[in-house]
């Protein structure tokens, strides 16, 4: 409050006698317009409507009138005061909408901007795709186990009705410790090392790293296989299909997926068989992919041979199962495009990053 | 297993089609790999003769011929081949042929007309020397179309066997299989006993018979090994991937392809006294027909005459006994050697023979006989000459037990009810004997199974015969059983996302690493060695995952990658029974990604262990410790549970420079196993009274780690102290050359009632007691 201008209106008032209070209205409605800001503004209020104000002074002067007059002239400086007031208000909005204006105009950003934070990172493909697999299996009851990846013979080829000398120990390149140990040529141990120590009804699926002594385009030297096993009173080489052939469909999310089973061999399942599906890359038509065929050979399953189940004790006239094995890098390849295996393990992290 | 379509369908031919039958036979087991056309198209190709070839009037590389093309009268046709003769027989492309890449008109060559064009093996696609014209036998009729004549429009068909079905590693076990798949005849190959016209013999005897149940050996003498091999026999060894070489090898190459018998041929005059089959003995070689010198090992099964190895029993021959083109009178062998006996010597000494790898699957021996017949019939036919008997050295040949095949079982197994007439049939076909008991199939195998020894056998032939395809895929039923669900343990992948989460992105290296990388982050690390690498730096099992991260760093680094930050799950090998599961970190450069926000900052121990608290859901206990691959300064291991769980800490300036790196990552590896340990949660009444915060400002030597300092009060706090927290680490200005501050904020609360002044200021100051007394920590001024 500017206390100076304060002292000389009021000493303007005292050599006045009562002024028109349409006059001083008039004076304070261009004071109110006039003030800039909501400081201003109640200075001004002071001035006209303070404890010593202008119209303030005219109403204690009231007391020293003619009673006929009082009533006309206390009328005449109310509603002064009133028409001061509503104006004192108008300006009062009008600066504060002005403030808030201003307040959010400064306020303003590029929302345009990205955002700001850390930033996340990715599952990698093989794992993406381990868990979906596992996902699928889990939905209808398989339970997840896991075994150690140096593996004894017995485990690796024995147990599984592999014996030294078989020729199907050819079709397993298998890497060596000094120790005389190997590395898994695939997840199967961990169907006998899990039918050890459990008893039928099994259903277990068994993901993990395996090994083969074999690198060029098509093969690294490490890869990812999911076991699945299924031992029960009654289950046929159809559940066998039947499991097989949802699976398919539901990893690549396609009702009409074709499906095939050939006969093979693997010595620890019998009858063998490999899956094909039609390929996802060219609906069946023939492509590079499978080998203008229009298959895809993606796993390999059969009947478990009841010589694997004598390893474990399980009684071959009162359970059945059978059992798979497929490659997770080549699941991943087909459903995400991949065309390299080798670039699984590169690791480079713009590759990875699609997976993200 | 190569073979061409046309000599099965000579066995066996069913009303199907190439790829019919391909793919009938891929749906019963024996997959077919490929089918290539034997020869490329090509059309309107003759068989001629040149009458006549006469330089060109205007080019003195050009002749002019009269071709005889098995019309009334000769063509004209100008040739540049430089082996173009008169009397040549050779193939000619008529006008309006289309040959690969060409089209044949009639054209002027250098003035001279010409109708057609003589080829070369090269100008119609097909295997030999190019340089000039394809020179056709003598008795080639001259007119006839060319492809018919050389039998071109045929197929190559390539199978995958597998190694359970040796008995279809000929054509004859083909037809046969073919034939139960199908349902066609089949007219196995027809072989008449030879008649004995000398009666020389060697004298065969074996020593081994364990290993050789079965060797028969006859002498022919009198033969002329450099008779042509027949064109149709050529055209079917050429055709299934051997190369025809002398006559008498040839019979035996083609009788192991017809009947799936290995023979053997030897040069009688080069064998010294009688065979003997047995072990070899130790110290002993052989020069083998490749050229190659085997080691024996007394493992491994020789045929021998009075002065050593003659052959590798049902591997290879010896090159100095082998048959020559001088060769008159020879000793043919046709044995069975027990699988046991073969299987692995081949691949042991690098070797993998066509014999080798049917001995090592079983080969019939109920056809020995049949196969010296055969073998014997062509050589005599062939190469002429006069047999001898036959000697027979046999003991404890296998037997085929009978199995029983019960009906219900295979409907069990196959989830399918198989009629049991079709099962018969289907048996019989693959030459097996059965007979039905009611319920039942007694089925005896023929000798040519190796595989058929149990009842599942059986039940796979008989699924696989109805079809593989003809079985229901039905959605198994089994009793809804709910999978448990450990709360307190904490799923891989719920620990993957936690990081994925954290901004680190997943990576899988292999598990086998350079042992350098482990020697150079730790001295003292003995990873296992692989007993056949494929490379040095793939030779020994991982004993840390850091290996693999930070060579992932460095590729990514040389890829323009400033920031990286990156995590693995997986096993470190320490032996067969610790292989125990780590999680495994690293982040390089910049906390955060660049960004217009937020102030650059290099990651440090601290963003990597506050990372691992988040993982963790706790507080990290990490102690002040040592390890050789991190910084002395910068360096902790992590305690859980009463014990070390890992280590975490920036990489040794060493390492930084071995690495190549422009700067240190900081890293760690724990096991994940305690990591995924939870605490289930457990409610307790939160109190309704008022907390009470109090700041305390220690001052201390700036060498005691502030997890000292909170050890001592956590252990001297009063009950009513909820939390003890550091909130600031000062040193500098105000504080002596070796102190720093450490801010320290307690807050306490009861559950029963509102703590009163002299409550708070006791349990203050039994800390700020314990902090002097025993961390020699004063309060601030």
């Amino acid at each position: 409050m500017n206390f100076v201008s304060f002292v000389d209106k009021f000493e303007i008032f005292q050599i006045t006698a009562m002024r028109n209070p349409n006059e001083i209205v008039a004076e304070a409605l261009a004071a109110i317009q006039g003030s800039a800001d909501l400081p201003a503004l109640e200075q001004v209020k002071a001035v006209y409507l303070g404890k010593s104000g202008q119209l303030t002074e005219l109403l204690k002067s009231l007391g020293a009138m003619p009673a006929d007059e009082r009533k006309t002239a206390g009328a005449r400086i109310n509603e002064a005061k009133q028409a001061v007031e509503v104006a004192l208000k108008d300006r009062r909005d009008t600066l504060q909408q002005a403030e808030l204006d201003r307040q959010l105009a400064a306020e303003t950003l590029d929302v345009t901007l990205p955002g700001r934070g850390a930033g996340r990172g990715g599952l990698h493909p093989v794992s993406r795709t381990l868990s979906r697999i596992q996902a699928l299996f889990r939905s209808i009851g398989f339970e997840v186990a896991t075994g150690p990846e140096i593996e004894t013979d017995f485990y690796n080829f024995t147990a599984l009705n592999i014996p030294e000398d078989h020729p199907a120990r050819a079709m397993h390149d298998t890497f060596y410790l000094q120790s005389g140990e190997l590395l898994r040529t695939h997840t199967s141990p961990v169907q006998v090392r899990y039918m050890q120590s459990h008893q039928p009804p099994l259903r277990i699926i068994a993901p993990g790293r395996v090994y083969r002594c074999d690198s060029d385009v098509t093969h690294t030297p490490m890869f990812h296989q999911i076991e699945g096993l299924w031992v029960d009173e009654s289950v046929s080489f159809a559940d066998l299909k039947g499991v097989l052939a949802d699976f398919m469909r539901n990893f690549f999310e396609r009702d009409d997926l074709p499906v095939r089973f050939r006969p093979s061999f693997f010595p620890f399942t019998e009858p063998s068989a490999e899956m094909d599906i039609g390929c996802v890359m060219c609906g069946g038509e023939g492509c590079r992919v499978c080998s203008h065929t229009g298959w895809l050979e993606v796993l390999g399953c059969g009947m478990v041979h009841p010589n694997v189940f004598k390893h474990v004790n399980i009684d071959t006239e009162r359970y059945v199962g059978f059992a798979f094995g497929l490659g997770v890098e080549r699941l991943a390849m087909l459903r995400y495009g991949v065309d390299d295996l080798r670039l699984f393990f590169e690791n480079d992290l713009r590759f990875l990053k699609q997976f993200n | 297993m190569q073979f061409p379509e046309s000599w099965l369908r000579s066995l066996v031919n069913p009303a199907l089609d190439t790829a019919q039958l391909a793919h009938a036979v891929t749906m019963a087991g024996l997959e077919v790999e490929a089918l290539a056309p034997a020869a490329p198209p090509f059309s309107n190709v003759v068989v001629a003769e040149i009458l006549s070839a006469e330089k060109h009037p205007d080019a003195d590389r050009l002749r002019v011929c009269q071709v005889d093309v098995g019309e009334a009268s000769p063509v004209t046709i100008v040739c540049g081949a430089p082996n173009a003769a008169a009397g040549l027989k050779v193939p000619c492309a008529r006008p309006g042929a289309t040959l690969p890449g060409i089209e044949i008109k009639v054209a002027k060559v250098r003035g001279v007309e010409s109708f057609g064009m003589l080829c070369s093996t090269k100008e119609l696609g097909l295997e030999g020397a190019a340089d000039g014209l394809m020179v056709l036998d003598d008795d080639a009729p001259v007119g006839e179309d060319f492809r018919s004549w050389l039998n071109l429009d045929d197929t190559l068909i390539t199978l995958k066997l597998t190694p359970n079905r040796a008995d279809c590693l000929s054509m004859q076990g083909l037809a046969r299989e073919v034939g139960a798949i199908t349902g066609a005849e089949v007219r196995l190959p027809q072989v008449d006993e030879v008649v004995e016209r000398i009666q020389d013999t060697l004298p065969v005897q074996v020593a081994a018979a364990d290993a050789c149940p079965l060797y028969l050996g006859r002498v022919v003498r009198g033969i002329n090994a450099q008779a042509a091999t027949p064109r149709w026999m050529a055209e079917r060894l050429e055709r299934s991937g051997i190369r025809p070489l002398l006559a008498p090898v040839d019979i035996t190459n083609y009788v192991l392809l017809e009947l799936g018998q290995p023979m053997h041929a030897f040069a009688l005059s080069r064998l010294n006294g009688g065979i003997e089959v047995r072990l070899a003995r130790a110290g002993e070689t052989l020069e083998l027909l490749n050229g190659q010198t085997a080691e024996l090992a007394p493992d491994m099964l020789v045929i021998a005459d009075a002065a050593g190895p003659v052959a590798l029993a049902g591997i290879m021959g010896g090159l100095p006994t082998s048959v020559e083109r001088v060769t008159v009178d020879v000793f043919l062998e046709a044995a069975f050697f027990a699988p046991a006996a073969i299987a692995g010597r081949a691949r042991r000494l690098g070797l993998s023979t066509d014999s080798s790898h049917r001995f090592e699957r079983g080969v019939d021996f109920g056809a020995t006989r049949r196969a010296m017949e055969r073998a014997t019939q062509l050589l005599l036919e062939i190469c002429g000459g006069q047999a001898g008997p036959i000697t027979e050295a046999a003991a404890g040949l296998p037997t085929r037990e009978p199995i029983t095949l019960r009906l219900a079982r295979l409907a069990r197994v196959a989830g399918v009810a198989i009629d049991a007439d079709d099962v018969v049939r289907g048996l019989i076909a693959l030459g097996a004997g059965v007979e039905r008991q009611d319920d039942r199939l007694i089925v005896t195998p023929p000798s040519f199974r190796f595989d058929l020894t149990i009842e599942e056998d059986l039940i796979e032939e008989a699924v696989r015969l109805f079809g593989y395809d003809n079985i229901p895929a039905q959605p198994p039923a089994a009793p809804s059983r709910m999978l448990p669900q450990d709360e307190t343990v904490l799923a891989d992948d719920s620990l993957r996302q936690m990081l994925v989460d954290l901004d680190y992105q997943e990576v899988i290296t292999y598990s086998f690493v350079d042992p350098a990388w482990e020697t150079a982050l730790d001295a003292g690390a003995r990873p296992l060695p692989l007993a056949n690498p494929l490379a040095s730096q793939l030779s020994a099992m991982r004993t840390t995952l850091w290996g693999g991260l930070l060579e992932t760093l460095r590729h990514n680094l040389n890829r323009q990658q400033a920031r990286v930050r990156i995590f693995e799950l997986g096993r470190v090998y320490r032996s067969q029974t610790e292989q125990p599961m780590k999680l495994g970190g690293l982040a390089y450069g910049d906390v955060l990604p660049e960004q217009w926000g937020a102030a650059a900052r290099r990651v440090d121990f601290f963003d990597l262990k506050g990372d691992l608290e988040q993982v963790l859901g706790r507080a990290l206990d990490a102690r002040r410790g040592a390890h050789p691959a991190l910084h002395p300064g910068q360096c902790a291991e992590v305690w859980a549970d009463g014990r070390a769980i890992g280590w975490i800490g920036a990489l040794h300036p060493r390492l930084v420079q071995a690495f190549d790196l422009p700067s240190a990552p900081v890293l760690f590896e724990l096991d994940s196993e305690v990591l995924a340990q939870r605490r289930l949660p457990r409610h307790a009444t939160q109190s309704r009274f008022p907390s009470v915060r109090r700041d305390l400002a220690f001052v201390l030597d700036a060498h005691t780690p502030a997890g000292e300092l909170l050890a001592v009060l956590h252990d001297a706090a009063a009950d009513a102290v909820r939390a003890i927290d550091v909130f600031d680490d000062y040193r500098g200005k105000g504080m002596g050359e070796n102190q720093k501050s450490l801010a320290i904020r307690v807050v306490m609360q009861d559950t029963e009632r509102t703590l009163t002044d002299q409550e708070v200021e006791d349990a203050v100051q039994k800390l700020v007691d314990a902090a002097l007394r025993q961390c020699n920590a004063s309060l601030r001024a």
